[in-house]
C-alpha cells in the first residue's frame, strides 16, 4: 500500500487563548486511499491531540464532518486525498461562528430546522389499528430526492445569501419543508408556508445554485426553493384573484 | 466533575471575496450583471419610441445614433449578456418546473428544450410581424 506525506493546513481557534483563528501546518503520513478525515484522525492520534473537529460515521451518512477543504464545503469523509495536490487547507464550515478549531456553532441551523416542522403532520390522525398510511411509488418519488438530506450544512456554507443575510432560513430547511409539503400523507403545508413562503424563506434566495452543487446527497435544495416560490406565487394569486377556490 | 469550558464563538466577517471563492459565484454574478445591459437596452428602445413619436427628423437622428461605433459596441455587449442571461436561466428551468409522468420525471433536456422551442417560435413570430421575411 503506497503512502505519501500530506501537508495539512488547519485553521485553529482556541476560545480560551486566541483572539482570532490562525493556520497550523501538519505533515501527515497518509495512505493513498485515505480521505481528509483519516488525515485529521492521524493528526489527532499521533501529532496533536488538541485538534477539535466533529465526525461520526465515516461513510457520508451522519453529516457531522462538513468543513471547508481548499475553500469548498465538503464532507471530510468523502474527500479523497488522492484528489488533492500540494497543501490541503482545512477550515470550519463558512458562514457559521467557530466554536473551536473545526467545530462550528450550529444553533442557528437547528433552530431554523425546527421552525419548518420537518416531520409528517398527518391530514387526519388515525389509530394504529386502522393500519399504515399507504403511498404509491409515484407519490414517493415526488419527494424522495428531498428526503435524502443528512443535515450536513454544506449548502449553508456554499450559500452567499445565507452568509450575507443570516436571517434567511436557508437551503436545507426549505428543502426539507418542501419534502413534507410534497408528501401525499402530509397535511401540514399551511403551517410550513408561514416560514418558507415569507421574505426570510424562499424569497431571500436569488438562485445562485451553489447549494445543489455542493450537496453530497444530490438533494437539489435550489430546485426545491424555486418550486416553493412557484407554489407560493400560485397561492397568492389563488387567494387574491380567485378566493372562491380557497376554502 | 469536568471543568467548565468557557465559550467565545468567533464570527468571521463576510467580505466581497466570496465572489472569487469558486467560478460558480463569478458565473452567478455575470448572470445578475446581465440585467443591467438588458435594462439599458430596453431604455434605449423606449427612448427610440419617444423619438419616433416626435417625428421623422428625431427618428432619423435616433437611427443615426444607433449606427455609431459606440452604440454598435454597446448593442453587441447587450446581445452577448442577454444571450448569457437567457441560456443560463433556461438551463435552470428543469429545477424549478419538474414534470412528473407516472413514477419518473421528464428529462431535464425536455423541459429546457421546450423553453428554447417557445423562444424560437416567438422570435420567428416577432420577426414576421416586423416584416423581416
Amino acid at each position: 500500500m503506497s503512502e505519501r506525506v500530506v501537508e495539512l493546513e488547519v485553521l485553529r481557534y482556541n476560545p480560551e487563548t486566541d483572539s482570532e483563528p490562525h493556520f497550523q501546518r501538519y505533515s501527515v503520513a497518509c495512505r493513498e486511499e485515505w480521505v481528509v478525515l483519516d488525515a485529521l484522525n492521524q493528526v489527532k492520534e499521533n501529532l496533536d491531540a488538541t485538534l477539535s473537529y466533529r465526525w461520526s460515521c465515516h461513510m457520508a451518512v451522519c453529516g457531522s464532518c462538513g468543513m471547508m477543504i481548499n475553500g469548498e464545503p465538503k464532507l471530510a469523509c468523502k474527500s479523497f486525498l488522492r484528489n488533492y495536490d500540494g497543501v490541503i487547507r482545512v477550515e470550519p464550515l463558512a458562514h457559521f461562528p467557530i466554536e473551536r478549531d473545526l467545530v462550528t456553532v450550529i444553533d442557528d441551523f437547528m433552530a431554523k430546522l425546527a421552525r419548518v416542522r420537518p416531520y409528517l403532520i398527518p391530514k387526519q390522525e388515525k389509530p394504529v389499528s386502522e393500519g399504515e398510511y399507504r403511498q404509491t411509488p409515484a407519490e414517493l418519488n415526488k419527494f424522495k430526492r428531498y428526503s435524502m438530506c443528512i443535515n450536513c450544512m454544506l449548502c449553508y456554507a456554499a450559500c452567499p445569501e445565507y452568509g450575507l443575510i443570516p436571517r434567511y432560513i436557508g437551503p436545507a430547511a426549505i428543502a426539507l419543508a418542501h419534502r413534507y409539503n410534497q408528501d401525499s400523507r402530509d397535511g401540514g403545508r399551511d403551517l410550513r408556508q408561514e416560514e418558507i413562503a415569507a421574505t426570510e424563506g424562499a424569497w431571500e434566495c436569488s438562485f445562485v445554485g451553489a447549494c445543489s452543487e455542493v450537496c453530497p446527497e444530490h438533494v437539489d435544495p435550489a430546485g426545491a426553493i424555486q418550486q416553493v416560490k412557484i407554489k407560493s406565487t400560485v397561492d397568492w394569486y389563488t387567494e387574491h384573484l380567485m378566493p372562491w377556490l380557497k376554502k | 466533575m469536568a471543568e467548565e469550558v468557557s465559550r467565545k464563538p468567533y464570527v468571521r466577517e463576510m467580505t466581497y471575496r466570496w465572489i472569487f471563492r469558486h467560478p460558480r459565484y463569478l458565473r452567478y454574478m455575470a448572470r445578475e450583471f446581465s440585467c443591467l445591459f438588458i435594462g439599458a437596452w430596453t431604455l434605449m428602445m423606449v427612448w427610440g419610441l419617444k423619438q419616433l413619436a416626435e417625428g421623422r427628423a428625431s427618428w432619423e437622428a435616433f437611427l443615426e445614433m444607433l449606427r455609431s461605433p459606440w452604440s454598435i459596441a454597446f448593442q453587441c455587449l447587450a446581445l452577448g449578456f442577454s444571450l448569457y442571461h437567457t441560456v443560463t436561466w433556461f438551463n435552470l428551468t428543469p429545477k424549478a418546473l419538474p414534470v412528473q409522468v407516472g413514477e419518473s420525471f421528464l428529462p431535464d433536456a425536455v423541459i429546457a428544450g421546450a423553453h428554447y422551442a417557445v423562444w424560437a417560435v416567438l422570435s420567428l413570430v416577432l420577426l414576421k410581424l416586423a416584416g423581416a421575411y
